[in-house]
Parts: structure tokens; sequence; C-alpha cells
């Protein structure tokens, strides 16, 4: 069992590197080992906090879940767009239907200023983000 | 101080781009700590000099720059493109704005059917391969105007790509002299506009404005095929005429409609592309040359100062008249683009294609859009140069004010005057008045009708061309007093009296001897001396041409 798994690894992580399938950063041998750079790089774009080691073991285990997609031979195959991709896409006349709520969508947001969403200024810096440290752990 | 030297190739001979001398940008041009880390690896900061400065160094050689542009157009239709809410320009804040724009739990984005048709238009017009299955994807990024961090756009597989844009750009001093150029269309595609930041520096706050979140934009990507400011503007004004024709957009740059980013290069002929960088917030048709001529002249004397040039992004500071770099775009941006799974692939069809039985209001059929395919500005120009002769300038003149053509041809309906007199009434002294009082064709006090009667007097030599510009300028200032009318009163008509004007030549060559005399030697300029004195004792009633027949006449007989 072990051997047919390891064939099947050894075929998948080549054909793997043929669709040029990339993971920034994800160590391609597929240990799931994820760098300190990545982790930094993701909580940037994602403004998510890996607050712990355990957050990032989470995330580790994750990847190596999904990474055993590759054990499937896809040669030949179309890749799937969407779920979705044989339905039909409805398209819809160009009638003004909806709108004209304002009240309503304004009780959504913490601060108002006269109908308008207030924010903070630009996006909120990445040292703001530092200053918090790695207090909370990702729940 | 010696001007800056141009060793910068430009085929189109740019001779109306920037003066940089006195930019007072200079100091904070380059930022200190360089995340982007340009060729070498290594990020170097060059004390950016003095351009105003320079000397031409020796050996050095010249400089080609290469600019491609990402335009964005607000497409022109009642709702947004994936929601039903209304797209308007002015409307109290958040008013035009649904759930979905709000990006609120629960919401999903619907296809507007004008907005795929006005693609298809844009692309069909602009020489493009329609892509029959095109897809939808997200681009991730965090700012407040984009309330659900991402942007639904085509960046895989959009809707339309490899086009071309034909434009024309004068060469040389002359009006006359211009070509066309010719600027690949690499893609066009569907996206979501974002909402709208105001930025409050004073209270440290952003407000943000959600009308303008998820209304259709078309996204034409040029090639860098051009190489100066002047070439980008007169393709991107070639692209508005040609969204304005198709009605595809109205592409007014002052409202938003039209926006453009620009991507500027330099590099020695011969030798591979230099490092780009990106110019955004260039949205006035008046500084769109102005500020790409600039960045290419920044880079180039970066260079030959021996900097580098980063690959960032920058924007034009349209009071100091220069470019800086953004703040909040340090470092690459990674969109993390994936398919956008509320969306199947959107499929279009030609008559061959079409599935039986189908609902037209659910397909999209290329050929029938193609068929009705309004008349292209390069069309119509060349339809007014073969039916009328017309110089093409002043075709391109006549599709550059809105109304203009119309005006000409109305007026051309009633007159049976040449059709380069009358585009050159209306290209000069029409247009003229027009713009010394800021007014649009449509708020002009003299209509076609008017200025067609006047130049049927003209054309029946019933008043003088000189005397039809003063009754121009009565009619301009006076409404509802035809031209007849203010010529009787001005009392502007020719002299029809063959038999005074007979008179009154005789008399003037008998009370200037000395000019005759002149004249009878061979002096060539007497004979106009003559026909002015005559014309002054007719009280410019007399038509200079008809003068000099007489006054001839009666020298030789």
């Amino acid at each position: 069992m072990w051997a047919r798994a390891a064939c099947l690894g050894l075929r998948a992580s080549a054909a793997a590197q043929r669709r040029g399938f990339t993971s920034a950063g994800a160590d391609p041998q597929g240990s799931g080992r994820v760098t300190a750079e990545l982790i930094e790089h993701l909580e940037r774009l994602a403004l998510v906090d890996f607050g712990s080691q355990e957050a990032v073991a989470r995330l580790e285990k994750a990847i190596a879940f999904a990474d055993r997609l590759r054990a499937v031979d896809t040669d030949g195959v179309e890749p799937m767009e969407s779920v979705l991709e044989d339905r039909c896409l409805y398209l819809r006349s160009d009638n003004v239907v909806e709108g004209n709520c304002v009240e309503e969508l304004l009780q959504n947001s913490h601060r108002v200023v006269e109908e308008y969403f207030v924010a903070p200024p630009g996006n909120i810096s990445w040292s703001k983000l530092d200053e918090k440290g790695p207090s909370h752990t990702a729940e | 101080m010696a001007a800056p030297v141009l060793r910068w190739l430009c085929p189109g001979r740019c001779w109306a781009f920037a003066r940089i001398g006195g930019c007072s940008c200079h100091g904070r041009g380059v930022p200190t700590a360089s995340t982007s880390s340009g060729k070498r690896g290594q990020s170097s900061v060059a004390r950016q000099s003095l351009i105003t400065a320079q000397e031409p160094r020796k050996g050095d050689r010249e400089w080609a720059a290469v600019v491609g542009l990402e335009i964005h157009a607000q497409i022109s239709s009642n709702s947004k493109l994936f929601s039903g809410s209304q797209v308007h320009f002015a409307a109290p804040p958040n008013s035009l704005v649904s759930f979905f724009d709000a990006s609120l739990p629960g919401t999903l984005p619907v296809l507007n059917r004008r907005c795929v048709e006005a693609a298809v238009m844009t692309g069909l017009a602009l020489d493009c391969r329609i892509n029959k299955k095109s897809l939808f994807d997200r681009k991730h990024y965090f700012y407040a105007d984009l309330p659900a961090g991402y942007q639904i756009t085509q960046q895989r597989l959009p809707i339309a790509v490899d086009g071309s844009l034909a434009y024309s750009v004068c060469v040389g001093k002359k009006l006359g002299q211009a070509v066309t150029r010719t600027v690949r269309v690499r893609q066009i595609q569907l996206e979501q506009d974002s909402g709208k930041s105001l930025h409050d520096d004073l209270r440290s706050q952003t407000l943000v404005d959600l009308n303008r979140a998820g209304v259709g934009l078309l996204e034409v990507v040029l090639e860098p095929d051009m190489s100066c400011g002047e070439e980008a503007a007169a393709a991107v004004r070639e692209l508005q005429l040609i969204l304005q024709a198709l009605g595809t957009s109205r592409a007014i740059m002052a409202e938003g409609q039209l926006r453009v980013d620009a991507n500027i290069s330099v590099h020695h002929p011969g030798e591979p592309l230099g490092v780009r960088t990106e110019v955004k917030n260039l949205n006035s048709a008046r500084f769109l040359a102005r500020a790409i001529d600039y960045e290419i002249q920044r880079q180039i004397s970066e260079l030959e100062n021996g900097g580098e040039i980063l690959n960032e992004t920058r924007s034009f500071d349209y009071k100091l008249g220069c470019t800086v770099p953004m703040r909040d775009k340090e470092g690459k941006q990674d969109y993390r683009f994936m398919p956008e799974p509320n969306l199947p692939p959107l499929l279009l069809y030609d008559s061959a294609s079409l599935p039986a039985g189908a609902d037209p209001q659910q397909v999209i059929n290329i050929d029938r859009i193609r068929e009705q395919l309004p008349e292209l500005p390069s069309v119509t120009r060349e339809k007014l140069v073969r039916r009328y002769g017309m110089l093409p300038e002043h075709s391109f003149a006549l599709l550059n004010e809105v109304g203009l053509l119309e005006f000409f041809q109305n007026v051309m309906k009633e007159t049976r005057a040449e059709p380069k007199k009358v585009a050159s009434w209306v290209l000069n002294t029409f247009l003229g008045f027009l713009k010394q009082q800021n007014l649009a064709v449509s708020e002009s006090p003299v209509t076609p009708s008017a200025l067609a009667e006047l130049l049927n007097l003209v054309e029946r030599k019933a008043i003088s061309s000189s005397a039809a510009k003063q009754v121009f300028e009565e009619l301009w200032r006076s409404e509802g007093k035809t031209p007849a009318q203010i010529v009787a009163e001005k009392q502007l008509e020719l002299m029809q009296d063959d038999e005074a004007l007979e008179q009154l030549c005789r008399a003037t060559m008998e009370a200037h001897p000395q000019v005759v005399m002149d004249l009878k030697k061979g002096n060539p300029r007497a004979i106009n001396k003559l026909i002015g004195l005559v014309r002054k004792a007719t009280l410019g009633r007399a038509d200079p041409t008809a003068i000099k027949e007489v006054l001839e006449r009666q020298l030789s007989g």
C-alpha cells in the first residue's frame, strides 16, 4: 500500500512540476514547511493574524491535506473553472431596480459623517498592526 | 542656463512636451527606502540631481521611450455591471448603492446584458477577436472603497483580444502634415469600478461614497507601441471619439468616465527595454501628454546621472507638474487572482453557432452586433474628404467638437456655397466665436440656417466677405435678426451700380495721377493702392475684384 502511494506520489509531483503548479514560497518537495517570510507575506496580504505557532502548524496541515489532490493523475483532463461551469450565465436587462437605501446601509457603519461611511485614512499601515503583538491566538 | 538637450527619439516629432525647469518636486523624487529592487537586486538610491542644470555629456547616445496605456472607460448603461442600482454621475452619497454593491453577505453578482454588448461593440470597433468564452476572476486588495476586498474582473480570459487602434499625429511644424499611427490593443475586459474615497487629512479619516462601486468599466489595454506623450494623447483622443460614436461610453475625462494609467520606460535603441514605472491618476486630457513626457524625461535624467529606475507606481501631481511616488504602493502587489466562483463562463454566439430556440434575451449574437455598429469616426472623416474634397485636418477638426459636424452639414443643406468656404467659415469664424465665449455648439446664437443665408449672400455677391464678417458679428450679438435685415440696416450691400463704379474709378484715377503714373511704369503695388482708394470712396461697398477689373479695363482702354 505504501509502495503504491509512493509511486502515485512521485508521478503526481512530476505532473505537478510539468503543469507549473506554483505555491508561492511553500517547499516544493512537499514537506509542507511554511517559512516565516511566507507567513508575514500572507498576514500583510490578507490582514489575518497568525498569532501563534499553533496557527502556523494548522496552516501546514491544511496545505498537506490539499496537496493530496496532486495524487490524482489529471493528464489530458481539461481543468474545471468552477462547479458552475456548464450552467448558463444569466443576463439581466439593463433596468434600475435597486438602490436608494442609504439609511439601511449606513446602519452597518461604526462611524458615519453626513451619509458617508468613515474609514481610517488610506490603508492601515503595517507598522500599526505589528504593535498589536502576538498576544491573541487565531481562534 | 543651458536648456535640457533632447536626445530622445520621438518619431512623431512632439514639439509640445513638458518643460521641466524649475519643478520644485525634485527634492522628494526618490524614496529613501526602496522595497522593490530594480535590476541588480540592490536598492541603490540615487540623489535625483536637478534636471535644470543638465549639461550634455560626452558619448551620450540617443534615447527611445516606450509608452503603454491602460484605459478605463465607464460603460454608459442604466444600471451597474452586476447589480440593478443606478449609474449616475452626481447623486447624494450612497444613494445609488444596492446590498450587493455594499458587499453585504448573501448577495450575488448578476451580469448586465448591456455591459456585455458594450464590450463586444467596442471590441469589434477596435478590430479585436471576440472570445466566445470569457471568464470572470477576483482581484484581491484592501481599500476602503472596495467593500468586498476584491474586484471582479477578467484576468485569465478577457472578452476581446488582439485588436488595433489607428490615430493621427502631426509631424513637422505645419498643421497639414499628419501621419497615421497604429497601436495594438492587447485586450478589452469587463470589470467593476470602485467607490470614491474623500481623504480628510485634517481629521485623519477617509469618507467613502459607494455610488460608483460596481459601475461597469471597459479596460482597454494598449501595447507599448507609443513613444511619447503626444502619441499617447492622440490615441486616447481617438479612443474617446470611438467610444462616443458607439455610445458605449460617454468617455468624459472630467467626470471620471475615462481614466488613463501609463506604463513608461526608456532605453537606448537596439538595447533591451528598461525598467518601467506606472503613472496613475492621469485624468485630464490636457495634462496627459505633459505627465508622460515629464516621466520620460525624469527617467532619462535619472539614468544619465548614473541612477536607477525603480519598478514603482507614481502619480502625477497637477499642481507641481511632476510625477511623485505613490504612498501606498510600496512593494509588488500580489492580487491573488482566483476564478469568480459565483459566475459561470460568459458564452457568446455568432449566427452560425446560435442555439436553436434560445431565448433572445439570454444570448448575445456577435454578428448581429457587428451589423448594427454605428459609423466610426475614421469612416465619417473619410466620407467628408471624399464627398466635399475637404482637407483631412478639417475633417478632424469637425469631429473634434460635439455637434460641429452636424452644424456643418445643416449649413451645407441650405447653401450653394463651396464646401471649402463653408468649412472655413465653420472652423474659423464660427468656432472662433464659440471658443471665445466658451460655448458649446448647442448654445450657439447663430443657427445653421442663418449662416447658410449669410453665405448665400456672399455667393451671390450681394455683399463682400469682409462685410459678411461684420454681419456675422451682429448675428451673434442680436438674436432674431436675419442676415438680410442686418445688411439692410448697416447698408453693407455691394455696389451693384456698374455705371457709378465706373465713374468713381475714373474720378479716383484723375485725382491721383501719380499713382497712375507708377502703375504705368510697372509698379505692381500701385494697383492695390488704387483699389484701396476706390474702396474708400465707395465706403467699402464695392468688391475689390470688381474694382480691379474695372480699373484694369479703364487703364488699358
